[in-house]
């Protein structure tokens, strides 16, 4: 199906006219441009776009103005803990299967609890692998791995940034508040 | 390599033997310059080998290949949901609109329809990824001739678009957010959706663009950097095979949004007979740097116009195609509720049950900011494809420098680079 004429818009460059031949006037009102930015910026005006990132954060400021949507975003994961403690984790390996990065390492064994077969004896994550591209909490059939709205976490090494059982855990701990099952 | 290799006979445009340079340079001394791979001017990783006398350019050879990753490779190692990670990664400048084109493709390849809510929010998001692009490509062509205020004001308002990313899909630069025959998830909340793209449309936008106009449209060192500069004719823009804003401003009338429309651009997309949106394609004759830079601030205007139709009409239902198809996951309560949908959401993701995918191939592209973005898919029945090409419009159109930067100054090198937007991730792929 080819372009009809009325779908087109032509563009032509016109000719500077004199006074923009001139040089001066353009850049004067270039000047001016830029001086109502720092005129509307000052002191935290209108226009200004910056987020003072340690003082101020993401969490704090409405969705509408560019804040965190907590329910939806994609940090660090965590292991959630079933209404006893223990951890949800069935060892079904859809994680580690759906994962793009294959940043999941799960060993499993038989559980110590009646209600299920398997467990995780070890749930490794390597977070500098990770692309955070929520897949696995997409493929968790019992809810039990989920990505926390927490992003600044660091490590002195990699070996430290290879999260286990028990650090996932924990981050559950620390971030249930923010984002509930 | 050496620096004195040579390009074929067809890209030969050495002042001996063609005429029209004999005009413009000097036959002096040759000098050979390396231009990149790590040059700011060269916003990613390209290298040109700059044969000059003086200062002009008797011949440039680009080469290529110094960001391969293996995007390619890694698309028969990934199923058909997860290779859209990658995808996102190729133009990372508008890396939504990669995810859309790439699931296009691979529904046509399995012949799976979208639900109308879907069709209407991925052209609102791919036009949004039409803005963000042209908003950076129009900011660093200014920003590469020296006005490094009007890059800083056309950048403003791309962090409203991470905003919407980041909120439809929990991401802000790679959002990785359609699935085959659907999205990741479905709006989270369209009323607040809806508020911060028409926020983002008319109010930040508008004044980016009115700062941007005012600072080097109409002015005469960006106007004599530009203009006349890097010309491609109609005949030759077909003839290299460019697509995009860089075709239309040379006058070809190709637009795959109006040649072979998809989602919201055909007529009958819901299949209730709605019309296919309304918006004009923007043509210009000169086919030179301004003319590019004119044509993609043209696009951003329509590309408002696109979203203005369809924000206040995004239909309801589902946003993934029924739950019983094959191919799409079913919701978490089906999953916990019922052992249907337990089954279907095991069978879609262990690799020895895998999806039924059809043994076909095909290529389906659609027109993002750079130009025209296809994938050849070729599906073996496997939840991998076989193979998947890539055609990135950064790759074709790169071709061209050499072509368009014949018998110019060696500072009108970035101003072409400038403007052909080249984004080496896809290029190299």
């Amino acid at each position: 199906m080819a372009i009809r004429d009325e779908d087109i818009v032509s563009i032509e460059a016109p000719p500077l006219n004199a006074m923009e031949n001139l040089y001066i006037p353009e850049i004067v009102k270039g000047f001016g441009i830029t001086l109502r930015h720092l005129a509307t910026s000052w002191n935290k005006g209108k226009t200004t776009r910056a987020l003072e990132y340690p003082e101020e954060r993401r969490e704090n400021i409405p969705v509408e103005k560019g804040g965190q949507y907590a329910p939806n975003f994609r940090g660090v994961h965590r292991l959630n803990r079933d209404a006893a403690g223990r951890v949800k984790c069935v060892a079904c390996m859809m994680c580690p299967t759906i994962c793009p990065a294959n940043c999941i390492h799960i060993t499993a064994a038989d559980s110590p609890w009646d209600d299920r077969e398997k467990y995780p004896k070890k749930f490794e994550i390597d977070e500098l692998r990770c692309i955070f591209c929520g897949m696995c909490e997409e493929a968790c059939p019992v809810d039990a791995i989920e990505l926390t709205p927490e992003y600044d976490i660091t490590g002195l090494s990699r070996q430290e940034m290879i999260f286990d059982k028990e650090k996932l855990l924990s981050i559950y701990d620390a971030t249930i508040e923010k984002k509930p099952m | 390599m050496p620096y004195t290799l040579k390009p074929s006979n067809a890209f030969d445009i050495d002042i001996e033997t063609t005429e029209y340079l004999k005009d413009h340079v000097d036959t002096g001394d040759r000098w050979v310059l390396n231009f990149g791979p790590q040059h700011p001017a060269t916003h990613t990783t390209l290298r040109l080998i700059l044969e000059l006398d003086g200062e002009r350019v008797a011949r440039c050879t680009p080469h290529i290949g110094y960001l391969h990753s293996g995007f390619e490779k890694l698309g028969e190692h990934l199923d058909y949901n997860q290779y859209v990670t990658i995808v996102s990664r190729m133009n990372y400048l508008s890396p939504i609109a990669n995810d859309i084109c790439w699931h296009h493709a691979v529904e046509k390849v399995f012949g799976v329809g979208l639900t109308p809510r879907c069709i209407v929010v991925r052209t609102i998001m791919a036009e949004i990824a039409r803005i963000q692009d042209h908003l950076l490509c129009v900011g660093a062509a200014a920003l590469d001739l020296g006005a490094i205020t009007g890059f800083l004001y056309s950048f403003n308002p791309r962090e409203k678009i991470y905003d919407i990313c980041d909120f439809i899909s929990g991401q802000r630069f790679h959002p990785d957010w359609t699935r085959v025959g659907g999205a990741m998830a479905d709006l989270p909340d369209e009323e607040v959706f809806r508020r911060m793209v028409k926020d983002f449309i008319h109010n930040d936008l508008p004044h980016a663009l009115k700062d941007l106009e005012g600072l080097v449209l109409r002015n005469k060192i960006f106007y004599d950097r530009t203009v006349g500069i890097g010309v491609m004719t109609r005949e030759e823009a077909i003839g290299w095979s460019l697509s995009g804003p860089l075709a239309r401003a040379s006058g070809v009338r190709r637009d795959l949004r109006k040649d072979e429309p998809y989602l919201c651009y055909a007529d009958n997309w819901d299949g209730q007979g709605a019309e296919a949106v309304q918006f004009k394609v923007p043509v210009a004759e000169a086919g030179d740097v301004y003319a590019r830079f004119q044509v993609r601030i043209e696009e951003i205007r329509q590309a408002v116009g696109i979203i203005e139709q369809l924000i206040d009409r995004i239909p309801g239902g589902p946003m993934n195609v029924f739950t019983d198809s094959k191919t799409t996951k079913p919701p978490k309560s089906e999953v916990y509720g019922s052992i249907e949908g337990l089954i279907q959401h095991f069978e879609l993701i262990m690799t020895n049950r895998g999806w039924e995918a059809p043994i076909a191939e095909g290529y389906g592209a659609n027109e993002t900011a750079n130009g025209e973005l296809g994938y050849y898919v070729v599906a073996d029945g496997s939840p991998r494809a076989w193979r998947v090409k890539t055609r990135p419009p950064s790759f074709i159109n790169y071709a061209v420098v050499s072509k368009m930067l014949e018998g110019h100054m060696l500072p009108d090198v970035v101003a072409v680079l400038g403007s052909i937007n080249i984004v080496a991730a896809e290029l190299d792929r």
